[in-house]
């Protein structure tokens, strides 16, 4: 038996794939530093909401503790790319470490279901946000040698390698055999369970592809930043982040965590020159008339729309 | 030796609000089945509420609570027939990863709200009676005190309610089986609201006891969801009094914790005996 993405879903990851092609010629195309540092953000967050796609939107488990992950790829990539490790092998390790806790914990935590996996995984977290911040005191700033060697653009191609992959990854996972147990999951689990899906493994592949995404993406913050506090990382914010965005996109698909982020990071970086916050007050409100009104997000809201103009 | 005691005893008043942030927390979780995690920022809230009606009308920062209970009661009313009572409808499972969602949407939504019109600056409430009691050696603010009786006092008021109100007899009701409730003739619907109205009150409570003996701040809010899970979480959920307790154990335990490990590892154990009591008992935690 063998299992395609649906057109339409074929049509978007080629669309996205193009576009994020496109974006290879913009440092030539347009040599502005504030420029590509938005775009750059875009590709980080995508890399991000997509990661997080994984585990919740596709296999349902709303894991409130990604920022664990994304910290812990950013931490041992800091601090072995500092250490004069090359960056590629410092951020695979990262990932690899972010992949290995995930491993670790996921069997205690998958004892969870639903919103109990959920608070859990957030108090999992934040032990690992308080630890770091208390052992770790001071900001990490690189070494002078490094800030002169400083290429904005380096940083901007990995970010578009990066986004690039997650949606490469998604885009094959939501049409394999892999992809679909993961969905009958999402839906229900024990019919799941009854109909020959393994949901213990499943989920745990799920969670170690979701957090070495984040982990990697976390190594790419470690590489992109001059100087943050170690614990940053590590905030709930990066969690809150991803999961508005995948929402309001659309959680579950391919393209709506990309179009969330694009939204997410546009109206967050234009509102926020006039009011600190206030995106997050309309995030928040339109979060909630999502989960109220359109759990599809605007994926659904625009299938809704072509649905009544088509004849 | 002496340190330790005092420690502990400035634990045990911290952990009277805990029992009282999370009484109004398990009141809705046990009742509705909505997991609130905006709780926290209702809680911040409350604390807002009293520090600008003691800054304004200038009342005595205690009998402020006369003003913000009633103001959140009704916040309750809003918020529950705004957004939670869709959440109702669904069955149990749903209705939990949906409050969830929504919850947090809100809590993000209140918070930004906050920076907004209070900015991110930390407040407390100057109280006009400072001062602390001396007994056996180990000093006792008596704001804090008095916090800590008001808590109790407050707890007291709603076991009494629960146990004896005609509506309380069917918020239990709804509580222990809603479908059962509803055949014997109870308006459930109505004890939902009822209970999430009381949860925002208490809520509102403890914020005005936060801001008293403590500070708020926009951003508290996290940190108080997360100490009342771990407190409903450690109690168990049915009994008012059960809850109160709890809440006194965890501030104890964060003391004890804080004068083991320093400070900064305060806020670890309860986490830590959270995600522990969460994987031992999956499922049965919140039940009974």
């Amino acid at each position: 038996m063998t299992h395609r993405l649906g057109g339409g879903e074929r049509r978007w990851a080629l669309a996205i794939l193009g576009a994020l092609a496109l974006l290879a010629l913009l440092p030539a195309a347009v040599p502005r530093e504030d420029v590509i540092n938005f775009v750059f953000l875009v590709l980080l967050s995508i890399t991000l909401a997509q990661s997080w796609n994984i585990v919740a939107g596709y296999a349902g488990q709303v894991n409130l503790g990604h920022a664990a992950f994304f910290g812990l790829g950013a931490l041992v990539a800091r601090t072995l790319w500092i250490g004069d490790t090359p960056v590629a092998v410092a951020m695979a390790a990262g990932a690899a470490t972010a992949t290995l806790f995930a491993l670790l914990i996921g069997a205690a935590a998958f004892r969870l279901r639903g919103a109990y996996f959920a608070i859990g995984t957030l108090a999992l977290s934040e032990i690992l946000r308080i630890t770091v911040g208390n052992v770790l005191v001071e900001i990490s700033t690189l070494p002078t040698a490094t800030i002169g060697a400083y290429q904005l653009t380096h940083r901007y191609y990995v970010a578009l390698g990066l986004a690039a992959l997650s949606v490469l990854a998604v885009a094959a996972l939501a049409g394999s055999r892999l992809g679909l147990g993961m969905q009958a999951i999402r839906e229900d689990e024990e019919a799941a369970e009854a109909s020959g899906v393994g949901a213990l493994r499943l989920k745990l592949i799920a969670l170690a592809l979701s957090t070495g995404l984040a982990g990697l993406a976390g190594g790419l913050f470690a590489f992109y930043h001059i100087s943050y506090y170690p614990a940053h990382p590590f905030s709930p914010h990066w969690t809150f982040d991803a999961l508005l965005m995948t929402f309001i996109g659309g959680v579950g698909t391919l393209h709506g965590p990309v179009l969330g982020a694009v939204l997410y990071v546009v109206l967050k970086e234009y509102v926020a020159l006039r009011w600190v916050d206030f995106h997050l007050l309309i995030f928040g409100a339109l979060f909630i008339a999502i989960v109220l009104l359109l759990p599809g997000g605007l994926v659904q809201a625009a299938e809704r729309v072509r649905r009544l103009l088509a004849p | 030796m002496s340190i330790l005691a005092q420690q502990l005893v400035l634990g045990l008043l911290i952990g009277g609000l805990y029992g009282l942030a999370a009484a109004g927390l398990s009141l809705v979780f046990g009742v509705l089945k909505v997991l609130n995690v905006a709780h926290g920022e209702l809680i911040m809230l409350g604390g807002y509420a009293a520090f600008w009606t003691v800054a304004l009308l200038g009342l005595d920062p205690f009998v402020s609570l006369l003003v913000v209970v009633p103001l959140s009661l009704l916040l309750g009313v809003g918020l529950y027939w705004g957004l939670f009572g869709f959440v109702v409808r669904a069955d149990e499972e749903t209705r939990i990863k949906n409050s969830l969602l929504i919850g947090f949407g809100l809590g993000l939504a209140l918070h930004a709200l906050a920076v907004l019109l209070w900015t991110a600056d930390e407040r407390s409430i100057v109280t006009p009676y400072g001062g602390s009691i001396t007994l056996a050696g180990l000093s006792i603010p008596i704001v804090r005190l008095a916090s800590l009786l008001i808590a109790l006092a407050l707890i007291g008021g709603l076991h009494l309610l629960l146990a004896r109100w005609r509506w309380g007899k069917a918020i239990r009701a709804t509580a222990e089986d809603w479908q059962a409730a509803l055949l014997t003739g109870i308006d459930v619907r109505r004890a939902y609201l009822l209970a999430f109205a009381i949860g925002t009150g208490l809520a509102g409570a403890a914020g005005t006891l936060v801001s008293i003996g403590y500070s708020t701040s926009p951003s508290i809010g996290l940190e108080w969801t997360l100490k009342a899970l771990i407190v409903v979480v450690l109690a168990g959920l049915g009994s008012m009094l059960g809850t109160f307790v709890g809440g006194l154990v965890l501030g104890v335990a964060e003391a004890a914790s804080a004068a083991a490990f320093g400070g900064p590892y305060r806020e670890v154990v309860g986490l830590v005996l959270f995600v522990v009591v969460l994987v031992v008992r999956p499922r049965g935690l919140f039940g009974r």
